[in-house]
């Protein structure tokens, strides 16, 4: 019985990201019936999967700008900045695919550098430097490509935003065997790193996870993972984007979990004067985010340029509200010093679900607009409710 | 018919847990200047808070009789119309409008929702003229000193035609010049009839311009004296400000005192801010190796300046001086650097500066010293629990895990956690800035306990305190200081709370007058 009772209490602290994951699965439901089984075809996840990626990139970024208590605004622009710097490299300069890349991330980081010193060392609000970001990137955007597009790209190029792993089946399995391996493999090693953090913590003696809701959460995570490698592999495989994504997340949650730089940030965030006293390096650290966060959005740049096949004076527009949303639905707090990268992940997957969804049923995207509006107000009140109810404990 | 224009009767005021005033009686004779005075912590501010409805009547019990009629206090606004204006210690001006603006603020100059600015401007001039200022009144106060500010302050209380002017540590702020003008103001005013009630730890402005001084100690009235008939010295403010016994409060400590730590030399600290303004002038101290020792300083000291200039140059402008570990010269001139060098600065308000309060007690244990659990970059969040539950356990940290928030824990505990987190930093010298500042008194006794261990492992501790008889029952050595300066280095055995008190608020060395 208290056992019980403690493995309640247990769920009670982890609401918050049960919460969000139960509405990720009501949604993918509700659209998988409301479709008539269309949102769960292999080929319409493989799409939501690439369609999406590069919001799921920038919202990794923007998770670790908004827990430092910051914002960003110019993802947007830095997306197709970087995006048209690719074009111009690629088919005007001759520049190698491969070079622009290298040199398209270096952009990003000297982007962000701009404005990490304009925030950190000079002292403006993060909100109006890179407010000021969003305008001059534009700009710089429409004087690079002349108020032209560029069009068409290298296929090398091209498959880092469109393409898929190879086929080792060669077209003719009914599931991709590299997709396969790498779905158990993925599987296996999650499974593995539960057992293995579970036994240290046991050792230490700092286990306060219930055995159940361990062996449930990771059963459920590896059904989650295996069930979507299948959907992959009856499709085309592994998108080179998901791969990326991938490398992305789990390196970043790691980073914000276990490393000191994103105990810093974490505390930069959460009281910057006790963080200063307490010898954080709040300025390095402010700094470094923001080249960070350059470099994710030149990244983004390039898959969302790939993709399309075109790089594009407008591209980018409103990429950073839907990043910001993906972050605020993941649940952090706009106060800074609360929010994780695996949540924002899963704002992201909302927003992408509710695009997608409402694009097959037909919906306009006047009412698109209202219903994701009002999923973002109604996740942020869910936040402000749970905490004035356990504030009042 | 009384002379009374204030008579404050029976006035008991609790907030959970504390017994911030009881029974306090206070009458104020009309055209007077009427002193309190009192610790810090004494409950001189709030019974002000209660006059002028800050704590609305039926927060407390008791009753107040003003101009021969009981009132009750609803709000500011009600005591203001009445009459009784308060200037808070931190000035309340908006610094981007204008003089006249400031003045006026909440009571403008209009026709129909229309401000008159002719209109504004002409009585707001009126206004400074009573008090002697001669800016103009269109000039942003941002752009003028915090004495003309003070200045402001009352010709806006005058505005609203103020009968009891009640200020609270009027000269807390500001430069012997302008204390000066501001204490000739005071009488002036007096002269045209203004009662005023100020609070102030200055005993000599008390002299100076006061007709009667109450003194308040632990939330209870001790006696109003009156200063043209008694003759009052003042030790004999003193003596009743601090005379209370320590008894057994504090634990019993054999200190074992080693050879010299830490030496500041010559250390001189600016205002951030008004650069002109010197808040630490040449300050030498010492701290030897299992040695507590105590800085005495009253509010606006420069006690906090002196401690968090010397911690990684945390505060202040043109910062001078040396500092000695081990007889050695080391740089303490970021954070980062005075934490290599073995100190620790526990600050005074921990809720702003010592904690992150949406995060849980191991996390902001570990905070300083994440390098010493961590490998490559990488923390290793299991020694990070066990460390924190070590602590959470030897000091007696009321809550349930280290996965509580701080932010839920009493003051107590929370000031457990900021010492746990700087004792896990290994420190030789720790600096303890007000260490049991909004605690009970048994989470106090702990908090000592925990300053004689660190003692006894051989660091030198330095506290800072408000408190005398904290300061008396726990130090080894004590230093006064008095408006930026150590006046005084007092032993163990000479410290009573007099002596402490008159080095705390008369300066020996008179050179800079």
């Amino acid at each position: 019985m208290s056992a019980f009772k403690t493995a309640l209490n247990y769920l009670g602290g982890q609401l918050r990201q049960i919460g969000l994951i139960i509405a990720l699965i009501a949604i993918t439901i509700f659209f998988q019936v409301a479709t008539s089984g269309i949102t769960l075809k292999p080929i319409n996840v493989s799409n939501l999967i690439v369609q999406n990626s590069y919001i799921l990139i920038l919202a990794v970024g923007m998770v670790m700008i908004i827990i430092a208590g910051h914002i960003d605004l110019s993802v947007g622009s830095v997306v197709a900045f970087t995006g048209a710097m690719a074009g111009v490299m690629i088919t005007q300069w001759n520049v190698p695919w491969w070079a622009a890349i290298i040199l398209c991330l270096v952009l990003g980081a000297a982007v962000g550098m701009w404005q990490g010193f304009w925030i950190a060392y000079f002292g403006i609000p993060a909100f109006i430097v890179t407010l000021a970001g969003m305008l001059t990137f534009r700009g710089l955007t429409q004087i690079a490509l002349q108020n032209q597009q560029i069009s068409p790209f290298p296929d090398e190029f091209r498959a880092l935003g469109s393409g898929f792993l190879p086929d080792l089946g060669g077209g003719t399995s009914v599931l991709e065997p590299l997709t396969v391996a790498i779905g158990v493999l993925a599987t296996a090693l999650l499974v593995l790193q539960g057992v293995r953090s579970r036994i240290a913590r046991k050792k230490y003696d700092v286990e306060d996870e219930p055995f159940a809701w361990f062996l449930v959460k990771l059963v459920f995570t590896a059904a989650i993972i295996l069930y979507i490698t299948y959907l992959l592999a009856s499709y085309r495989g592994t998108p080179i984007v998901l791969v990326v994504l991938g490398i992305l997340t789990v390196v970043y949650a790691a980073v914000m979990a276990n490393s000191v730089f994103g105990r810093h940030v974490y505390a930069i965030g959460g009281n910057l004067n006790a963080a200063a006293l307490s010898g954080v390096k709040t300025k390095r650290v402010t700094f470094l985010l923001f080249v960070n966060m350059g470099m994710i959005a030149a990244l983004a740049g390039l898959i969302f340029t790939a993709q399309l096949n075109l790089a594009n004076p407008k591209a980018g527009d409103g990429f950073e509200l839907d990043a910001i949303a993906a972050v605020f639905i993941g649940g952090a707090a706009v106060t800074g010093g609360i929010g994780t990268v695996t949540g924002a992940i899963i704002g992201g997957l909302i927003i992408g679900l509710l695009n997608n969804g409402m694009s097959i049923l037909g919906v306009g995207t006047e009412y698109q607009q209202l219903i994701k509006g009002l999923v973002l107000l109604a996740a942020v009140a869910f936040d402000v409710y749970n905490k004035r109810r356990s504030g009042g404990r | 018919m009384t002379t009374n224009i204030l008579e404050m009767r029976s006035i008991t005021k609790t907030f959970p847990g504390v017994k911030a005033l009881q029974d306090v009686s206070l009458e104020v004779q009309r055209g007077h200047i009427h002193a309190i005075c009192g610790e810090n912590g004494a409950g001189k501010s709030t019974l002000m808070k209660v006059l002028s409805g800050v704590y609305p009547a039926g927060t407390y019990d008791g009753e107040i009789v003003f101009e021969n009629e009981t009132v009750a206090f609803k709000s500011i606004n009600e005591s203001e119309a009445t009459g009784v204006v308060i200037i808070h210690q931190e000035l309340a001006l908006s610094p981007y409008l204008s003089i006249a603006e400031n003045i006026f603020l909440g009571n403008e100059q209009q026709t129909n929702g229309w401000i008159d600015w002719n209109k504004t401007n002409l009585e707001a001039a009126k206004l400074l003229a009573r008090v002697g200022l001669k800016d103009n009144p269109i000039t942003k106060v941002r752009d003028i000193g915090v004495g003309k500010q003070q200045l402001v302050e009352i010709a806006k209380a005058l505005s609203k035609e103020v009968k009891l002017l009640i200020l609270d540590e009027p000269t807390a702020a500001l430069n012997d010049e302008d204390s000066a003008n501001l204490l000739d103001l005071m009488k002036h005013l007096k002269g045209q009839g203004i009662t005023s009630i100020m609070i102030s730890h200055k005993l000599n402005e008390i002299k100076a311009v006061a007709d009667e001084v109450t003194i308040i100690r632990d939330g209870k009235l001790i006696e109003t004296l009156d200063m043209h008939t008694d003759d009052i010295s003042e030790e004999r403010i003193i003596k009743g400000m601090v005379g209370r016994d320590l008894g057994s409060r504090y634990p019993d400590h054999v200190p074992r005192i080693g050879e010299e730590l830490l030496r500041v030399a010559d250390w001189n600290v600016y205002h951030p801010l008004d650069h002109q303004r010197q808040v630490v002038k040449s300050a030498n101290i010492t701290v030897r190796a299992g040695e507590i020792v105590g800085i005495a300083g009253l509010m606006g000291a420069g006690r906090t300046e002196l401690a968090m200039s010397v911690f990684g140059h945390s505060y202040g402008h043109n910062i001078s001086g040396r500092v000695f570990k081990n007889g050695v010269e080391v740089n303490t001139s970021t954070v980062t650097a005075a934490i290599d060098n073995g100190l620790a600065y526990a600050t005074e308000d921990r809720k702003r500066y010592g904690l992150n309060l949406i995060e849980d007690i191991k996390r902001n244990i570990s905070l300083v010293s994440l390098k010493k659990i961590a490998r490559n970059g990488w923390v290793d969040s299991n020694k990070e629990a066990v460390i924190a539950e070590g602590y959470r356990k030897s000091m007696n940290i009321k809550a349930p895990n280290v996965e509580a928030l701080t932010g839920k824990l009493s003051g107590g505990n929370q000031q457990k956690v900021v010492l746990s987190k700087w004792m896990f930093s290994d420190p030789d010298v720790l600096i303890l800035d007000e260490p049991t500042r909004g605690i009970d008194v048994g989470a106090k006794y702990e908090i000592y306990g925990i300053i004689n261990k660190l003692a006894d492992e051989g660091k030198g501790v330095i506290v800072i305190s408000s408190e005398l008889p904290e300061l008396i029952g726990i130090c080894d050595r004590i230093y006064t200081i008095f408006e930026g300066r150590i006046t005084a280095d007092v032993p163990r055995g000479q410290a009573t709370a007099e002596y402490l008190m008159q080095h705390m608020t008369q300066e020996r060395a008179k050179d800079n007058r």
